[in-house]
C-alpha cells in the first residue's frame, strides 16, 4: 500500500526551476531514498512534503487522501541543517518542540524520558544546546523528530555529522522505527547507507527524476552480466569467447577474478569453465554499487 | 490557537528569566531618574567649593556690606584697596575673584565687575546681582524719607508662585502644574520610544536567530508562519508590558515610601492627602494654607506639585500608554519581523532599518518639542499620523488632548497596524525560507504579492 504519493510536482523560484514534474510513491512501512547531487531539488521536495512551501503545480497524497495542513501531526521532519535554539536547555527545548507537535506536557515528558534513556543522553537534559557537540545536537534533534510517533518520517541527510558509532545507532533506530510501522523518506549522499537501508529510491538531477524504483531491481538492471569468482591459490583465467576478464587480484593465497560475460552467456556455463581451473571459494553476480550507478547516471545526463 | 500559546510561553519565559531582564527592570527607572535629576543636580551643586571674593568699592562705601555671605561664598570688604594692585595678587592672597564696584554705580547699572581667573558660576553672579539690586533699591527709597519704611517694606514683600488651574468641559477644576505635565510628557514619550524600539528590535533579532539557526524549518513544519510570527511578537509584547507594570509598581512603592517618610511629620501631609482625595483646592484649604504658621513657600510649592501630580489623569495616561504601546509596538514589531525574515544576518539589516528608525526618531524629536508647545500644529499632526502618534500623543496627553483627536489617532493606529501586520506576515512567510540571496525592497514587494 502506498502511504505517501507526490504527483507531477513542479516548483519554480522566479526563473529557476527547482522541481520539474517530479513524482514519488512511497509504500507503507518502507524506507525511501531521495538521491541526487547538491542543488538537485531534494530539499525543495522535502519542504513541499512538509508543507513548508507549496508546489506551483502537482498534488500530494497521504494515505490516498489529499495532504492537509493538519497532517503535519503525522509527519516528523529532521532538517539537514540542525535547527535548535542555542541558548535554550536541551530538555526544555525538546519539550517545546514536542508541544508544538500537539503533545500534552505530561505525555511529552514521558516519551522524552523513554528516548533520552534509550539513546543514553539523559545527562544532557539540563545543558544548554550550545554546550553540545554537533553529533550530540543531532541525536537530540532526532529524538524531537520521532517523539510524536509520526507515521511518516522525513530525514534530510540524517548521517552527516555523526561518527561511525553514532551513525550506526541512528541506523538501527531507523530500522527499528520501520519495524514499528513507520514509513521513512530520507535524502542522502551516503550511498552505502542507501544499499543498506533503502527499499526504494528516486534519483533527482537538475530538478528531474532520472532514476527510480526498488534498489534491488535497479542494481540488477545495471548489473550488465558481471561476476566475481574467488579461487583458492593462484589461478589464471583466460578470456574466452563468452566472457572477458575485467580484473584479477591475488591476495592471501586467493585469486579474485572479475569477469564480464556476453549477453547470451549463462552463469552455469561460466561456472563449468571455472570449475576445471581450481577450487572455487565463491561465485557471485557482481552488482554495481549504488555509488557507481549514481555517478554513471548523473554523468550520462550531464 | 493552543500552539500559539505554546510559542508565546516560550518567547515570554526565555526572556523574563534572563538576568538582563531583571537588571533592566530595576536599573531603567534609576537611569531614567538619573537622566532627569543629574543635570538639575549638576546645575545646583555646580561649584560647592568655598569661594572668597574680595570687594573693592572705589571712592565710597555705600555698597560695601551689600552682598551678604552665603554657604559657598564669603565676601570680604577691603577698604582702601586698589584694583590695579589686587589684580595681580588676588589669587595668591587666596581670593577667588574681585568684585569691583565703581563710584557711579547708582546711575550706571553695569559699573560692577567681577574679576576672576575662571568663568564664575551663574549662582555667584545671580547672588551678587540680586543683592546689589536690592541694596540699591533700598538706598534709593531711603532718599524719599518715608516714615516707617522698614515696616512698609516688610509688608510689601510677597512671594508669588503661579498656580495653574485647568477647567475641563464639565466645569471641574483641577490644580495642575506645567512642570509635572512636562515631566510626564517627557517620561511618557521617551518610555514609549524606548519600549517600541527595544522590544521591536528584539523581535527582529529573534527572527534572525531562528532563521540563521534554521530552527524556523522545524517550527514551520509544525505551525503556520503567521502563528510563529505572532507568537513571537505577542510573547515579547508581554515581556514589555510586564516590565512596564513592574515599573509602575516600583514607582507607587517609591511614592508611598516618600509619603510616609518625607511628608510624615509636616503639617502638610494631611493637606496633601486631602488635595489628593478631592482633587480640588477648596477655599478652606486655601485659608488653612494661609493661616498655617509653618506655611513656608517652599513646602507649599512641594505640596502643590505633589497634589498636582496626583491630579493628572492617570487612568487616561495608563490606558493610552497601554493602547499605544500595544498598537505602536505591533506596527513596528511586525515591520521588524519582516526585515528580520528578509536578511541572513544582523549586519544586513542596516539598509532596511533606516527608513523604519527615521519616523521613530522624528517622533521623539517632535515629542520633545511638544513639551514646550503642546498646542502646535506640528504636534497635532504628528500625534495623528500613525507612525509617530504613539510617542507624540503620549507627550501631549498630560497637557490635555480633546477626545476627538485621541479617537481619530487611535482609530488610524488600529487600521495601520492591522494592515502592516498583514503585509509583514506575507513577507515573513517567504523571507524566512530564503537563504543566501541579498534581499532588496523590490524583492520584498514581490513576496508581498505572492499568492501561495
Amino acid at each position: 500500500m502506498i502511504l505517501f504519493e507526490a504527483k507531477n510536482v513542479t516548483k519554480q523560484f522566479g526563473t529557476f526551476t527547482a522541481l520539474d514534474n517530479v513524482s514519488i510513491a512511497v509504500p507503507e512501512q518502507s524506507i525511501y531514498g531521495l538521491l541526487g547531487p547538491n542543488g538537485a531539488g531534494k530539499t525543495t521536495l522535502i519542504r513541499i512534503i512538509n508543507q513548508i512551501t507549496g508546489p506551483d503545480s502537482g498534488e500530494l497524497f497521504l494515505n490516498g487522501k489529499k495532504l492537509k495542513p493538519e497532517d503535519v501531526m503525522t509527519i516528523g521532519y529532521l532538517p539537514e541543517e540542525r535547527g535548535l535554539y542555542k541558548k535554550m536547555k536541551v530538555g526544555e527545548q525538546a519539550l517545546y518542540f514536542a508541544r508544538l507537535k500537539g503533545l500534552s506536557k505530561a505525555e511529552a515528558m514521558k516519551r522524552l524520558k523513554y528516548w533520552f534513556n534509550k539513546l543514553e543522553i539523559t545527562d544532557w537534559w539540563g545543558k544548554k544546546v550550545e554546550e553540545l557537540s554537533k553529533g550530540m545536537q543531532q541525536k537530540m534533534q532526532f529524538v524531537t523528530t520521532v517523539l510524536h510517533e509520526p507515521k511518516l518520517l522525513i530525514f534530510d541527510e540524517p548521517f552527516s555529522g555523526f561518527d561511525p558509532v553514532n551513525a550506526n545507532i541512528i541506523r538501527n533506530e531507523i530500522l527499528f522505527l520501520r519495524e514499528r510501522g513507520a514509513t521513512i523518506i530520507f535524502s542522502t549522499h551516503n550511498m552505502a547507507s542507501v544499499e543498506e537501508l533503502c527499499d526504494n529510491i528516486t534519483l533527482i538531477n537538475k530538478a528531474r527524476t532520472i532514476l527510480e524504483g526498488r534498489v534491488d531491481d535497479i542494481r540488477n538492471q545495471w548489473a550488465a552480466n558481471e561476476y566475481e569468482i574467488a579461487f583458492d591459490g593462484d589461478v589464471t583465467l583466460n578470456s574466452h569467447g563468452g566472457f572477458s576478464i575485467l580484473d584479477k587480484q591475488y591476495e592471501n593465497n586467493r585469486s579474485l577474478i572479475r569477469i564480464k560475460a556476453s549477453a547470451d552467456m549463462r552463469s552455469n556455463e561460466i561456472l563449468e569453465k571455472a570449475i576445471s581451473l581450481g577450487r572455487i571459494i565463491s561465485f557471485n553476480p557482481a552488482l554495481p554499487s549504488m555509488n557507481d550507478i549514481f555517478i554513471r547516471v548523473v554523468e550520462q545526463r550531464n | 490557537m493552543n500552539k500559539i500559546s505554546v510559542i508565546i510561553q516560550r518567547e515570554y519565559l526565555t526572556r523574563v528569566r534572563k538576568k538582563s531582564f531583571i537588571i533592566m527592570t530595576i536599573l531603567a527607572p534609576v537611569l531614567m531618574a538619573a537622566l532627569i535629576l543629574v543635570p538639575t543636580l549638576l546645575v545646583l551643586n555646580e561649584d560647592q567649593e568655598y569661594k572668597k571674593i574680595a570687594v573693592i568699592e572705589d571712592g565710597s562705601d555705600i555698597l560695601s556690606e551689600a552682598v551678604p555671605d552665603t554657604k559657598e561664598m564669603d565676601f570680604v570688604y577691603l577698604p582702601g584697596a586698589r584694583l590695579d594692585d589686587l589684580k595681580t595678587t588676588f589669587e595668591s592672597a587666596g581670593y577667588y575673584g574681585i568684585l569691583y564696584i565703581s563710584p557711579d554705580v547708582i546711575n550706571v547699572p553695569n559699573a560692577i565687575q567681577l574679576i576672576s581667573k575662571q568663568q564664575p558660576p551663574i549662582t555667584v553672579i545671580e547672588h551678587i546681582e540680586s543683592s546689589i539690586e536690592k541694596e540699591l533699591e533700598k538706598q534709593k527709597l531711603l532718599t524719599y524719607n518715608i516714615e516707617d519704611l522698614d515696616k512698609i517694606m516688610k509688608n510689601v514683600q510677597t512671594n508669588v508662585s503661579v498656580q495653574t488651574i485647568k477647567i475641563d468641559d464639565s466645569g471641574q477644576v483641577k490644580q495642575t502644574s506645567t512642570g509635572i505635565a512636562m515631566a510626564l510628557a517627557y517620561i511618557g514619550g521617551f518610555l514609549m520610544y524606548m519600549l517600541v524600539f527595544i522590544f521591536g528590535s528584539q523581535v527582529m533579532r529573534g527572527v534572525i536567530e531562528e532563521k540563521t539557526s534554521r530552527v524556523v524549518e522545524v517550527i514551520i513544519s509544525s505551525v503556520k508562519p503567521i502563528q510563529l510570527m505572532m507568537g513571537k511578537i505577542i510573547g515579547i509584547a508581554l515581556v514589555g508590558l510586564t516590565q512596564f507594570f513592574l515599573w509602575i509598581f516600583l514607582a507607587i512603592l517609591v511614592i508611598n515610601v516618600l509619603k510616609t517618610t518625607v511628608l510624615k511629620d509636616t503639617a502638610f501631609s494631611d493637606m496633601a492627602q486631602k488635595n489628593m482625595v478631592t482633587n480640588v483646592m477648596t477655599e478652606e484649604q486655601q485659608a488653612a494654607l494661609e493661616n498655617n504658621p509653618a506655611a513656608n513657600p517652599e513646602l507649599a510649592e512641594f505640596t502643590q506639585i505633589f497634589s498636582s501630580a496626583m491630579n493628572q489623569p492617570w487612568g487616561l495616561i495608563i490606558f493610552s500608554f497601554v493602547f499605544y504601546f500595544i498598537t505602536g509596538y505591533l506596527l513596528y514589531a511586525s515591520i521588524f519581523a519582516a526585515i528580520g525574515s528578509a536578511v541572513d544576518n544582523e549586519t544586513e539589516t542596516q539598509q532596511f532599518m533606516l527608513p523604519v528608525t527615521i519616523p521613530i526618531i522624528v517622533a521623539l524629536m517632535v515629542a520633545m518639542g511638544t513639551m514646550q508647545n503642546p498646542e502646535s500644529s506640528l504636534s497635532f499632526w504628528f500625534s495623528i499620523i500613525p507612525f509617530t502618534s504613539p510617542i507624540v500623543m503620549m507627550a501631549r496627553i498630560p497637557f490635555g488632548v480633546p477626545m476627538w483627536q485621541l479617537a481619530v489617532s487611535m482609530l488610524l493606529m488600529l487600521i495601520t497596524f492591522i494592515t502592516f501586520v498583514w503585509m509583514a506576515a506575507r513577507i515573513y512567510r517567504t523571507g524566512i525560507l530564503m537563504y543566501g540571496k541579498k534581499t532588496s525592497w523590490k524583492e520584498m514587494w514581490k513576496w508581498l504579492r505572492y499568492s501561495g
